[in-house]
């Protein structure tokens, strides 16, 4: 993480505006956003303690087969769906906009992937066929959202709630089409015809990392520059930090609130789509790997900027691929990745909290509690006074 | 339940309380009496509000004591306020509009069982006292804004009373209901209890004050006792209280101020009639700029809707317009500035109908709209100063060029307007919201009243304002008029109004209820008479 990335503000500096100030948000961020990681790492270490299992072991697990060896390269691979995901995610976010159906979402992009994917390589050059996938993705998951974006655009219904009854909706509409129209013949299990290798994203040069990580770079770093320089950025900036705001100075908040979710949407099927050409090149009907739910923490932590949540991302993938067999050889179920995943969360919501209290020059501790705890001491020091 | 009101002093000695960047109270003693009615003066962010809160237990002070008769209390939550007696009557309402009267007055209540009864001869009892007549019955929503006042008095005292605490009590009420409330107050005072009076308006101190302590940046800088300020006429009153409320700031330095500075001060304290500062203009020669044509606006919120509104306004004239917060005012404003849409009638601007196009189009015909809610319409306070004058313009050239920023037209408008205007900000990368109210207002006039503005919307424009900005953002609204600007100026401010405008129109519930040519003498009484007309029936 260069000191660069974070220093890209949500508003752009003025050349000559203090430096210290600069300096010292950035050291606030900075420290906001690891210590949670660290809160976490260590009592997950804890409870592993507690329930019998290395912690060391753990540890050193996810460092072998998340980083050593060629390791590195699948921990990379997962980034990128893990990447697209968190730019979708920030799309929203920075709306205000909390799109929560970013599993269906996902699927439904995995699915159009691995349903279309056979049928289409078939009948034309896989660089077009891989077009037609990523365009068909994309358009699925924005039309999947705008239900939710026209009931809250319309009629301010709550969209976390309508955008993950959708996501309900969208897992079992996925399943149901691997089981139908999709399933390959040729098995016995639910599941689509594999897609052959030739027809895979290609990797890149010398390794084995597909270049859909190339893609969820590239898609971080434009992301960044349209919200940091562009007039668009700074519409959606507006929109999210106060609609009232947004509307005060003309923007059609219907219209924001359908994009930013269509935007949102399609990123995340994207991503679903990204991740069958890449990596998996089938699909099986009830997987669903919830990247989103492991991502969205990490956002948070990355203020909502795309660029600053790279780093976040390489050390959950890198934690993730590490960690599956790692939990295996400490003998922890492969679920406590997701412990660990909540630990942040927690740990996030309490140096926050803290932060803010600290900002406004107050205590800690709630008034009342402070004056009962202050109390005997006062009444010390009066003694002595007197 | 028992009125129990008592001689018993409640002194306040060296309270403070200080917030990150502000010492609210520092230091701040003064005995509050019963049978007394105990003014406190001061500008906005003189620490009258923070005082309030540590006598009504919603903050805790730093340092200092409370003694009531002598005896140390600790207020440490507003239900020990209550219990001792303590009710504050808050300047907007805290009553829940679709419950009624009596049942508002029983939320505080903690018994399992509602006992309507006995809240019901309670009411009676100070309804007595207050001289008053309320239908325990009656909706809330339903009462005009006096009564609802004396609903909040009685639910401040109910639960028996040492000491009512008023919070600027007449800034939303005809000059007909601060009668009634004067009345009112008189009798809570002959029953003995303590009355503390928030007001910026010495004519009502004077008017109504036993006792008048001035708050300055937090400090007790003066404190005029009650046999001083009987035995001081009003002018003498009036000269005392000024000089402690502005003090160094009157004058030049060092010497005494002089006459002009006093009457000066003395206007924007409130302390004389007001009267129109505005150049007269002559209607028929002017050509019409805003037209409203019974206008009728939707927006689904639960805002009051303009209903049927038509009006005009002239080519340097300021039409101003007077109403009780929370009639229209800003349904009117929005259908105005194009932020809300009509669903009838039309909008003509300098003839042309302007009633389909939005925010953005009319912005650039020159309408512009300064809105009542600063910090979170009017701004985006985590925003810089310099993105937040340009706001309304992006993605224009030359501050935009094929969607991208370019920051250094923008910082070089940004500079220019921070110098005409005077904001004073550290920079103009600062974010707006670490401003004051007045240097944020000044953001937004400066943002609206550039680049071809040729009529402004003003909601409000010197609510929450310290004096001095008061009267510049006044001074910046007659200079635009003068210029040939056109002003439609809501607000609840009679003075304001008057002091501006060339006419007035009222709004009650959304439609027009009467105008008033404001030349002479009588304005405020006319227009007092169309609000109360309208809204508190015919009595």
């Amino acid at each position: 993480m260069t000191t660069a990335d974070l220093k890209t503000p949500v508003t752009p500096n003025l050349p000559g505006s203090n430096q210290a100030g600069a300096a010292q948000r950035f050291a606030q961020g900075f420290i906001r956003s690891v210590v949670p990681v660290l809160l976490a790492l260590i009592v997950s270490g804890l409870v592993m303690l507690a329930i019998g299992a290395s912690p060391l072991e753990f540890f050193a697990g996810v460092w072998k087969y998340g980083i050593t060896g060629s390791n590195w390269q699948r921990s990379l691979s997962l980034m990128a769906p893990l990447l697209i995901v968190a730019v979708g995610l920030i799309v929203a976010f920075r709306g205000q906009l909390w799109n929560l159906g970013y599993n269906g979402q996902y699927l439904l992009g995995a699915v159009v992937a691995s349903g279309l994917g056979p049928i289409l390589f078939d009948v034309m050059p896989a660089f077009l066929a891989t077009l037609v996938i990523f365009v068909v993705a994309v358009l699925t998951g924005a039309v999947w959202s705008l239900i939710p974006a026209i009931l809250k655009a319309r009629y301010g219904t709550n969209e976390i709630i309508t955008s993950l009854v959708m996501s309900f909706i969208a897992v079992g509409v996925v399943n149901l089409l691997i089981k139908g129209v999709f399933k390959d013949p040729g098995t016995s299990t639910p599941q689509t015809a594999v897609i052959p290798d030739s027809d895979l994203l290609p990797y890149i040069p010398g390794t084995e990392i597909h270049i859909g990580f190339v893609i969820a770079i590239v898609l971080a770093v434009v992301a960044q520059y349209v919200f940091s320089r562009t007039s668009f950025g700074l519409r959606v900036d507006i929109f999210g930090a106060s609609p009232k705001a947004a509307r005060h100075v003309g923007l059609n908040s219907t219209w924001m609130v359908i994009l930013l979710f269509a935007l949102s949407s399609g990123l995340i099927a994207f991503a679903g789509s990204v991740d069958i050409l890449g990596q998996f090149s089938y699909q099986r009907a009830d997987w669903d790997p919830r990247y989103g739910d492991a991502v969205m923490p990490l956002v948070f932590l990355a203020r909502f900027r795309p660029v600053a949540a790279i780093p976040f991302v390489a050390f959950y993938a890198v934690l993730a691929t590490g960690g599956t067999l790692a939990a295996q050889q400490a003998g922890l179920n492969v679920d406590f990745l997701l412990v660990i995943v909540g630990l942040i969360l927690l740990f996030m919501t309490i140096t926050e909290y803290i932060g803010d209290r600290r900002r406004l020059g107050q205590s800690y501790l709630p008034p009342g509690l402070k004056r009962t705890v202050l109390q005997p001491f006062r009444r010390a020091s009066e003694r002595n006074s007197a | 339940m028992t009125t129990t009101a008592t001689t018993d002093v409640i002194s306040l000695r060296d309270i403070t309380k200080a917030f990150p960047g502000v010492i609210a109270n520092d230091r701040v003693s003064l005995d509050i009496v019963g049978g007394q009615v105990h003014c406190l003066l001061g500008e906005n962010g003189a620490g009258k509000s923070t005082l309030i809160s540590i006598l009504a237990g919603m903050q805790q002070p730093d340092s200092g004591s409370i003694a009531i008769g002598g005896k140390t209390v600790d207020i440490s939550s507003p239900k020990v306020a209550v219990d001792y007696g303590i009710g504050v009557v808050h300047q907007h309402s805290t009553l829940v509009p679709a419950f009624t009267v009596l049942e508002n007055l029983m939320l505080g209540d903690t018994g399992v069982l509602q006992n309507k009864k006995q809240a019901a001869e309670r009411l009676e009892e100070l309804a007595d006292l207050l001289g008053v007549q309320i239908d325990p019955h009656a909706l809330t929503s339903d009462l005009g804004l006096g009564q609802q006042q004396q609903v909040e008095i009685a639910k401040a005292m109910w639960k028996g009373s040492r000491l009512l605490v008023l919070d600027e009590p007449t800034s939303m009420l005809t000059p007909q209901a601060i009668e009634h409330l004067g009345e009112s107050i008189a009798r809570v005072k002959a029953q003995g209890l303590a009355v503390v009076l928030i007001t910026h308006k010495l004519r009502e101190a004077y008017a109504m004050g036993d006792c008048v302590t001035i708050l300055r940046g937090g400090r007790n800088v003066g404190h005029i006792g009650v046999d001083e300020l009987a035995s001081y006429s009003e002018k003498q009153a009036q000269d005392a209280i000024l000089s402690a409320m502005f003090g160094d700031d009157l004058g030049a330095a060092g010497s005494d101020p002089t006459a002009a500075d006093l009457e000066e001060a003395a206007e924007l304290a409130g302390a004389t009639e007001a009267t129109r500062e505005t150049r007269a203009i002559d209607f028929e020669t002017r050509p019409v700029r805003l037209e409203l044509r019974g206008v009728t606006s939707r927006a689904g919120g639960r805002d009051i809707e303009a209903e049927d509104v038509t009006l005009t306004v002239h080519e340097g004239e300021i039409l101003g317009i007077a109403g009780i917060d929370g009639h229209g005012q800003a349904a009117l404003a929005e259908v105005v500035a194009g932020q809300r849409s009509a669903v009838s009638g039309t909008v003509l601007f300098d003839g042309v109908d302007i009633t389909r196009s939005g925010v953005r189009g009319r912005q650039q015909l020159g309408v512009r709209y300064v809105t009542d809610d600063r910090l979170h319409e009017g701004t985006v306070g985590s925003m810089s100063v310099a993105l937040n004058l340009v706001i309304k313009r992006i993605g224009q050239k030359p501050f935009w060029k094929a969607g991208r920023i370019q920051q250094k037209a923008v910082d070089a408008e940004a500079t220019r307007l921070i110098d005409e205007y005077g904001i004073r900000t550290p920079s103009a990368a600062t974010r707006a919201g670490t401003l004051s109210g007045g240097n944020i207002q000044k953001i937004l006039l400066a943002r609206e009243l550039t680049n071809g503005a040729r009529l402004v919307v003003v909601n409000k424009p010197t609510y929450g304002l310290d004096l001095k900005t008061v009267h510049l953002v006044r001074e910046i609204l007659i200079e635009f008029a003068a210029q040939g600007g056109s002003v439609l100026l809501l607000s609840t401010d009679l003075d304001e109004l008057i002091e501006l405008s060339h006419r007035i129109e009222v709004i009650s519930r959304g439609s027009l209820v009467g105008g008033v040519v404001n030349d002479g003498a009588g304005t405020a009484e006319k227009v007092g008479h169309y609000m109360t007309g309208a809204i508190e029936g015919t009595d």
